[in-house]
């Protein structure tokens, strides 16, 4: 576990306390980890190599090696199943603060770059992939304009997994909307039925479909990419699994991003590392939902974009629409 | 109605045609060609993926999947004239009848295959059954569509049963093959009274089995939209809204095939004038229910004008799709609405020529309820390249479609060269004929 992320408690006027967050969970929730590694046992064996590693209750124990069990090295079958399992005891959720983006797109290079997805910079103007897409827009006439990032919602209520006719996109007990590669037929009746425009297809070969012609197909993070499915946001699963930050989240320098789990009620700001109370940073800050009358219950929330930190500037050419606000 | 014919010469008339080869082997290579070239695009979309179409994110539903909707709506006029109105008693519709079982089976075949060409794993399609979902309504469709197909066949097989004894007693010139199919599908027929109620039971049962499947076919299709919260296709109304343009686009197709069948077969004194007007008024009612229907869809949201739906309205009407809206509105159901009202229009050839408008216009009325709407997606299409929004189906689409409709044509030209395109047995009844006179019939 690389990053300590921290909690800032505010309780009403005393001082802030402090306590441990995504860490405590996953490390509490296996065991035992250490250096990507399980332990499956903790009677020495026959070959008399050993480790030692962290338990559960903060004392170093002493295990046999061959106890110790590579969880780098999945079988494409384990990934699949965990993939459709999600981490236990989690809800994931993302907060997006529309006041501090600045269309700096960092997030979408970042996602661009992780997921294998064609981006404008490819030299092929007809293939652009996104994952999570930054939108211009305005609220009506008299308002200003702002900038809004705009990943899968991760709906409760997910359109989208309704009409897939395979169960190839599905809804997992954390929250996350995933989508198997490997089973998707194609049908793009879940491009259809998202109402955010969040799902993209694979019209052509995937970019640098040799460079990932023998790595193992991970569900979560949509890689290696296969030509003729869906892919959509994943909210990084491969990174929460590994207890870090998804990969837009950690990319964005503005500090417009903040993730964590809706069980600890908390979420830590991928820039400055603060973590705060979830419920409070929604209560405090008019949180919304985008298109709340069509009851999808999304899993992302807005901060509306009062007190914009950056002056507007539009990137907009005269005559283009907003079909929404 | 001209004067009674007899057996002799019913029987002659109706098979002459399935021996007389001039132009068959023309059209069925201009039919082959087609669908060559339609084949050549799907390997084409095959290597290179979906692609090779002019689909995009925005825009992911096109020309296939309108094309679907066509051919499911062409192939339910099988359930409205032979069993709807087969069942009603209406007479006139014995000459017609196989022919639109014909289209039925023909199309509903060709819709289940559009649906492989749209997806992007064709050979994952065995999935939709391992791992299929009850709730999705792609499962339904595909259920109720091989329902159709299924009962459709049926229906075109029974009443052929009676026939072949005639076909093997003047087929004896045929080849092999095809007198062996004759025999199959015979099933031991003698024509004994015990047979004639069985088998009329059994065409009425299905008769009646077809109608529910059938309302279940294109109202299922027309879930794939509204069971989405999209604007254009978010609508209550869909079911009935698609199943009545159905009616129209079939109609229209069977007067076609009529007029393709009465002339090529020699059939005038079969399929007379009395016909072509009966099938006028026909689709006069059809349109006008279409058309009340059109104008819920569209006059409703128009009124409000809810923000959303102003954009997709506006582009109808005004818009930049407004020409081929207003076109297909008006050349594909107004005009040959009131055309039909006139008795002159629903002689033969006018009645075939307002037909082909309607048949067209019915393919495009169901671009333009599929693409419009996806042209307007709730955020806008930004840091993609413009033409993510800007659809028109290329060459690959194009040409897999035309495979689509030359296959259903080819399945109808085929069957109807292998068997009477009217039921000889009804066609006899109708001439007063008896049961026993038809067993005894020799050539
Ligand atoms: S495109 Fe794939 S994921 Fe989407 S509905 Fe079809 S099979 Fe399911």
């Amino acid at each position: 576990m690389k990053i300590k992320k921290q909690l800032e408690q505010k309780d009403n006027n005393t001082k802030n306390t402090r306590r441990e967050f995504l860490k405590k969970g996953v490390l509490a929730g296996v065991g035992t980890i250490l250096a990507g590694g399980i332990v499956t046992s903790f009677n020495a064996t026959a070959s008399g190599k050993t480790v030692n590693v962290l338990g559960p209750d903060g004392k170093v124990k002493t295990v046999a090696k061959e106890h110790l069990k590579d969880i780098g090295k999945k079988t494409e079958a384990q990934l699949q199943k965990a993939g459709r399992e999600g981490i236990p005891n989690r809800r994931w959720v993302m907060v997006i603060d529309l006041g501090k983006c600045k269309n700096d797109q960092r997030c979408m290079e970042a996602c661009q770059t992780h997921h294998q997805l064609w981006t404008s910079k490819d030299g092929k103007g007809d293939k652009v992939q996104h994952h999570i897409n930054v939108h211009e827009l305005k609220r009506n006439e008299k308002s200003g304009g702002f900038f809004m990032p705009k990943t899968c919602q991760h709906c409760d209520n997910p359109p989208c997994t309704k009409v897939c006719p395979v169960d190839a996109t599905y809804k997992r007990d954390d929250g996350i909307v995933l989508i198997d590669n490997l089973r998707c037929i194609g049908c793009r009746f879940c491009v259809a039925a998202c109402p955010y425009s969040a799902r993209v297809f694979n019209w052509h070969n995937p970019k640098d479909e040799e460079k990932y012609a023998d790595k193992k197909y991970n569900v979560e993070l949509n890689v290696p990419q296969k030509r003729g499915t869906v892919t959509k946001c994943v909210f990084s699963a491969d990174r929460l699994r590994e207890g870090e930050l998804p990969y837009c989240v950690s990319a964005c320098g503005n500090g417009v991003f903040w993730f964590g789990d809706e069980n600890e009620d908390a979420v830590t700001n991928g820039t400055t590392k603060e973590t705060v109370r979830l419920s409070k940073l929604l209560k405090d800050n008019a949180a919304y939902t985008l298109m709340p009358e069509l009851a999808t219950r999304p899993r992302v929330y807005y901060l509306p974009e009062k007190d914009r930190i950056f002056p507007f500037e539009s990137k907009k050419k005269e005559g283009d629409v907003n079909h929404h606000a | 109605m001209s004067e009674k014919k007899s057996l002799n010469k019913i029987v002659t008339d109706l098979t002459k045609p399935i021996k007389n080869h001039r132009w068959f082997m023309l059209w069925i290579l201009f039919l082959l060609s087609v669908m060559g070239f339609g084949l050549f695009g799907w390997i084409t979309q095959l290597t290179e993926g979906l692609g090779s179409t002019a689909l995009t994110d925005y825009i992911s539903w096109g020309l296939y999947i309108s094309g679907f909707i066509f051919f499911v709506a062409t192939a339910l006029i099988g359930m409205l004239i032979s069993s709807v109105l087969g069942l009603l008693g209406i007479k006139w519709i014995t000459p017609i009848a196989r022919i639109a079982e014909l289209i039925a089976v023909g199309f509903a075949m060709w819709a289940g295959l559009i649906i492989v060409f749209d997806m992007g794993r064709p050979e994952r399609l065995l999935n939709v059954f391992i791992h299929g979902r009850l709730q999705s309504p792609i499962t339904w469709d595909v259920t109720v569509v091989m329902t159709y197909v299924t009962i459709s066949i049926l229906l075109y097989l029974l009443p052929l049963i009676p026939d072949m004894p005639f076909l093997k007693k003047t087929m004896t010139d045929a080849p092999k093959w095809k007198q062996k199919i004759y025999s199959i599908l015979s099933f031991g027929w003698v024509g004994s009274p015990e047979q004639y109620k069985i088998i009329k039971r059994s065409i009425k049962v299905l008769a009646v089995l077809i109608i529910p499947v059938a309302l279940a076919i294109h109202t299922v299709t027309s879930w794939l939209f509204a069971m989405t919260p999209r604007i254009g296709w978010d609508s209550t109304i869909f079911g009935p809204y698609y199943v009545t343009g159905a009616f129209v686009a079939g109609g229209a197709a069977v007067m076609i095939a009529m007029y393709v069948f009465s002339r090529t077969y020699n059939l005038k004194e079969y399929i007379t004038d009395f016909h072509f007007d009966k099938m006028g008024k026909l689709l006069v009612l059809l349109m006008l229910v279409y058309l009340y229907f059109n104008i819920n869809e569209y006059i409703v949201p128009g009124y409000k004008m809810k923000q959303g739906d102003d954009i997709h309205i506006l582009n109808l009407f005004v818009g930049h799709n407004a020409k081929l809206f207003w076109s297909v509105q008006i050349c594909g159901m107004i005009l040959p609405l009131i055309l039909f009202l006139f008795k002159r229009m629903r002689k033969p050839l006018p009645a075939m020529i307002i037909s082909i408008a309607i048949v067209i216009g019915a393919f495009f009325k169901r671009y333009i309820i599929t693409v419009p709407t996806l042209e307007h997606p709730a955020f806008p299409a930004d840091n993609v390249p413009a033409e993510y929004l800007i659809y028109w189906p290329n060459w690959v689409e194009w040409s897999i479609t035309m495979m689509a409709i030359a296959g259903a044509i080819l399945i109808v030209t085929i069957l109807a060269k292998l068997f009477p395109i009217m039921p000889i047995w009804e066609v006899a009844h109708e001439e007063g004929i008896t049961n026993e006179e038809m067993n005894e019939f020799e050539v």
